[in-house]
Formats: structure tokens, C-alpha cells, sequence
């Protein structure tokens, strides 16, 4: 099964660049990434642009409707995800564990909805 | 041949001892968790029928299992996904196929243990996975289970089916977790049980009936578990500590006095048959040098239980276990027993310092036992003013009628 890893955090929390835990935060994500592709887990994983930088499309009274900013304004924000073949929650669990970010924010780990042919 | 009504009862209560062991297998082969609950009432309503004509088969459980089984892949037959399915239809047709002696381990694999873990996934919230322990272990209706938690059916249903929507969807294991996570998700299963059973115990509220029978229902699935996993100290633990406090059931209230506390229960009404279960069973179960708060809380249970009468109860020996209960597992609720042990083990004085040292500890202001505790010590030493006002503090903080009024006689008689 595939498992969407949705990374939340506050943007304040955690190692931020320009300080010297930054560094060994890559790194433990450069070595998290390096892991899951070296199991087979990996299908995908990106960091996004901060929260400040997103725009927030409806079409839900007929027009296109643009926004700034996230749709919901909360503290936490998806900074990143990792999409995981894993063999159930409990692997995938295990694996979330191991996204650095984990230690500062919390990662919402959601199945991927394979559709029947 | 037996006359229906006795037929009918004799069926439900079969149906109902093995329900677990039954739906466990059925979903282990198919993991469809509502497919196999349908099958197998489907299995049940049948027997009703065949066996008030043809009287009880041999193996009550075998026949309704094969039943169900041939329920299922009927379903499979029917359904689009035919070809898919055809290695679990293979599978559950070879186990229909083996010689159904009565020995039930042969024509039921035992897959309780993997049920009990799956119901209590921690990825499912706690009340969750009661309701769901309750429904398949159990075999309890859902509106038995909405009953005994004041919930709608309705609402409980809904609850229930998310539940195994999520499980499937989520891809919820169904095993036994291996070794280094079993006694993490061994806690989770055991809080689920003690859960169940205090919420038969206390009886906070709801039918008194079925409250008293999910007691017996704890108990009963603690026995699946010290017979499942009988190297877990803890298992054993818990059930000692449900047997004893379970002893005491009849000698906690009376009708005029919905609550009596230790102190004054008429001891002679205690279940003697339970509480030598449960000593017997802890002794056993300490020696086995796994110590933990079960067992604690059940050494406590015991003493409790094997002492004539409460001024010769060993205190200080209390007082020493909720001193290690509180180095493993630090909480106000030990703390405040902890006081109330020095206060008899050492003196009133003591056990206030004690309950002083938590005062301040953050929602302690809104703790009902902190204050009932205070008051009984305050009244001890003659502080009326003090025990009064504590009294009716905690008074406003009960939520519990037959403690709101032992309280407020406390008070009165002051």
C-alpha cells in the first residue's frame, strides 16, 4: 500500500537555516530520503516553499476565487511530504517516526486510495 | 429434543462464548471485518431454524463456522470481484474441507490475539476501540455497547463501522505485534480491558444490568488473554486485580447505601471463591519477576482482601507499594491513595503532607479525589472546618449521586 506522509510543523520550530543545528537537520533528511530509497519504500518526496508563499484557489461561487495564503490559518503547516510504499500502517508508521521533522512537528500519515480498474 | 425457549438460549449462549473465536478466524481468512460479522449472524439466525428442527450437532461451533464459511464464499460468487478472490475462496473451502473433529483448536484456528490487537491499534481512538473489542471479542450487540456508554445506536454504529472502514483502508495489520513493540501495544490492550471493566464497576451512570455484566465480560476477556499470552506478567496482573476488586462488588452498596467505602463493607459478603482466584493467581504471577502496576494495584487489592478488618490492614505495606506503583507510573490518583496508606501507616499528619506536596500541581483544583481524601484526613484529626469545606468541594465535584450523598453525610455527621 502506498502511504501519503503529510510533514507538519510550526515554521518557527525546530532547526532553522542559518543556525548551527541546520546543518545536521539536512543531513539527517538527506540520509531519511537516502534510506527509504535504499529499502524500495520511496515513490516520492518534496519540501515546499513556506506557508508565506501559498495561494489559495475555489471555485465554489461559480468564479475562481484566489486567495493569499494557506486556506486554513493555523500554527502548523505542511512543509513537505514523502509518498511510501510500505506493507501496513505499522511500517509506515515506523517510517514516519524517522522524518526528522517528527521531533519538532508531527506527521499525518494517510493511506493513497487505490482506484479498481 | 429441547423445547425451543431453552433451544433458543442454549444458541445465543453458544453463539456467544465462541463469537470471538469465531469472527477471529473468519476474519483472518477474508479480512472483510463486516462481511465476516454478517456471515456469521447470518450462520447463527440459521441454527436457530435447523437445529430446533434437527436438534444440536455434535459441534455447535464447528457447524456454525463451516456455515459461515460457506456464507462467505457464496458472497464471493455473487460479487463482482469473483476472479480476485478466488485464493481466499480456495482457502476458506480448504478449511471446510478438514475433518471437523470436536477438538475446536482444529476446526477453529485461534486468532483471537490478533483480533484484540487489531480492535486496539492505537491509530483508533480509545473509546473506539472498547466499542470494537466489545462488539467482536465480546459479541455484544451495538446497542448493548451504545447502552452501557449512554451513547445513540446510531451513533454507535457509525463509530463502529468507521472503525473497520479505517482498519481495511488504513491497512491495519492483522497480527500479533512483534516482540520489541508487543509490550508497548500490550499496554494499549490492557487498558482497553480495565476499561471496560471500570466502566462496569463504577457505575457512574446507565443500566446497573449491563454495567455489571461488562465487568464479567473484562474478566472473562482477560482470562482469553492469560491463556493467550501466559508469559506476560501483566496479563495476569490485570485479571488479579479485576478478580479482587470484583470480589467486593456485592459489599459496595446496599440499597439504602448505593455506596460504602473499603472501610465499611461487611467483609462476610466479600466473594471468597474470586479473591482466592486472585491471590492464588498473583502469587503465581509475582514470582514471575516481571513486576508492574497491575500487579502493584492487585498486591494492594490483596492485601486489602486477606485482612479481617480495616484497622488491622498492613499499611505500611500499602504504603510501600504506592510508593513503587508511584516510582513507575507517577499520577495524582496514586499519589492521593498514597496519602490516605501514610495516613493510616504513619499518621493523619503525614498523609496531609503528602497531599500538600500536589496542592499546586496544575487541574489539582478540580480533582475530586484530592479533596474527598483531604476531608477524610481533615475529619480524622477533628479539623471540622477545614474537612467541612473540603467536603463540599469535593461534594460539587462529583459526578457520581450514590458518592455526592456518602459525602454529604460525611459532612452532616461532622
Amino acid at each position: 500500500m502506498q502511504y501519503m506522509c503529510l510533514i507538519y510543523s510550526a515554521e518557527d520550530a525546530g532547526p532553522q537555516p542559518g543556525t548551527q543545528e541546520f546543518g545536521p537537520f539536512i543531513e539527517a533528511y538527506g540520509k531519511f530520503t537516502q534510506d527509504v530509497q535504499a529499502s524500495g519504500k520511496f515513490v516520492h518526496g518534496d519540501a515546499l516553499q513556506p506557508v508565506a508563499t501559498a495561494t489559495t484557489v475555489t471555485t465554489q461561487n461559480g468564479k475562481v476565487e484566489i486567495t493569499d495564503g494557506p486556506f486554513a490559518e493555523t500554527k502548523e503547516c505542511l512543509g513537505g511530504y514523502y509518498l511510501l510504499e510500505c506493507d501496513s500502517l505499522d511500517d509506515a508508521i515506523e517510517h514516519a517516526a524517522k522524518i526528522p521533522t517528527a521531533q519538532h512537528g508531527r506527521i499525518e500519515v494517510r493511506p493513497v486510495i487505490v482506484w479498481d480498474d | 429434543m429441547m423445547p425451543p425457549i431453552q433451544l433458543e438460549h442454549a444458541i445465543e449462549k453458544l453463539a456467544r462464548e465462541d463469537w470471538g473465536r469465531m469472527l477471529a478466524s473468519l476474519v483472518s481468512s477474508f479480512s472483510d471485518w463486516q462481511l465476516a460479522e454478517d456471515v456469521l449472524q447470518d450462520a447463527v439466525e440459521q441454527a436457530m431454524v435447523v437445529w430446533k428442527k434437527d436438534g444440536l450437532p455434535d459441534s455447535p461451533a464447528a457447524w456454525l463456522i463451516t456455515t459461515a464459511r460457506r456464507k462467505a464464499i457464496d458472497h464471493f460468487r455473487r460479487g463482482a470481484k469473483f476472479a480476485e478472490l478466488q485464493p481466499e475462496i480456495a482457502y476458506l473451502n480448504q478449511l471446510n474441507q478438514q475433518p471437523s473433529e470436536n477438538d475446536i483448536d482444529n476446526v477453529i484456528p485461534d486468532k483471537r490475539l490478533e483480533l484484540i490487537f487489531t480492535c486496539c491499534h492505537p491509530a483508533l481512538e480509545q473509546k473506539t476501540q472498547v466499542a470494537l473489542t466489545l462488539k467482536t471479542l465480546g459479541g455484544l450487540k451495538t446497542e448493548e455497547i451504545a447502552a452501557a456508554f449512554l451513547d445513540k445506536t446510531t451513533a454507535m454504529a457509525q463509530r463502529l463501522s468507521r472503525a473497520k472502514t479505517k482498519i481495511s483502508a488504513a491497512g491495519i495489520p492483522f497480527e500479533v505485534p512483534e516482540e520489541q513493540k508487543l509490550n508497548e501495544r500490550l499496554d494499549s490492550v490492557l487498558s482497553v480491558i480495565y476499561l471496560i471493566f471500570n466502566e462496569g464497576y463504577t457505575a457512574s451512570s446507565g443500566n446497573a444490568v449491563t454495567r455489571s455484566d461488562l465487568s464479567e465480560e473484562a474478566i472473562r476477556l482477560a482470562r482469553i488473554m492469560v491463556q493467550l499470552l501466559p508469559e506476560k506478567a501483566e496479563v495476569a496482573g490485570l485479571l488479579c486485580l479485576m478478580l479482587l476488586h470484583d470480589s467486593r462488588r456485592i459489599a459496595r452498596a446496599t440499597e439504602s447505601k448505593p455506596f460504602i467505602p473499603l472501610e465499611y463493607q461487611n467483609r462476610s459478603s466479600w466473594d471468597k471463591t474470586q479473591i482466592l482466584e486472585g491471590t492464588t493467581l498473583l502469587k503465581k504471577t509475582l514470582a514471575m519477576q516481571q513486576v508492574g502496576v497491575y500487579q502493584i494495584q492487585a498486591a494492594i487489592s490483596a492485601i486489602h482482601a486477606e485482612s479481617s478488618n480495616w484497622e488491622e490492614t498492613d499499611w505500611s505495606q500499602i504504603n510501600a507499594l504506592y510508593e513503587l506503583l508511584y516510582s513507575m507510573h507517577p499520577s495524582a490518583v496514586v499519589k492521593v491513595n498514597h496519602a490516605i496508606a501514610i495516613s493510616y501507616a504513619q499518621s493523619v499528619e503525614h498523609g496531609l503532607l503528602v497531599l500538600q506536596s500536589i496542592e499546586n500541581e496544575p487541574g489539582m483544583d478540580a480533582y475530586q479525589p484530592f479533596y474527598a481524601a483531604r476531608a477524610d484526613l481533615h475529619s480524622r484529626i477533628n479539623k471540622k472546618r477545614l474537612a467541612k469545606s473540603d467536603f463540599a468541594r469535593a461534594i460539587a465535584l462529583s459526578d457520581n449521586d450514590a458518592r455526592r450523598d456518602y459525602l454529604q453525610q460525611r459532612m452532616e455527621a461532622l
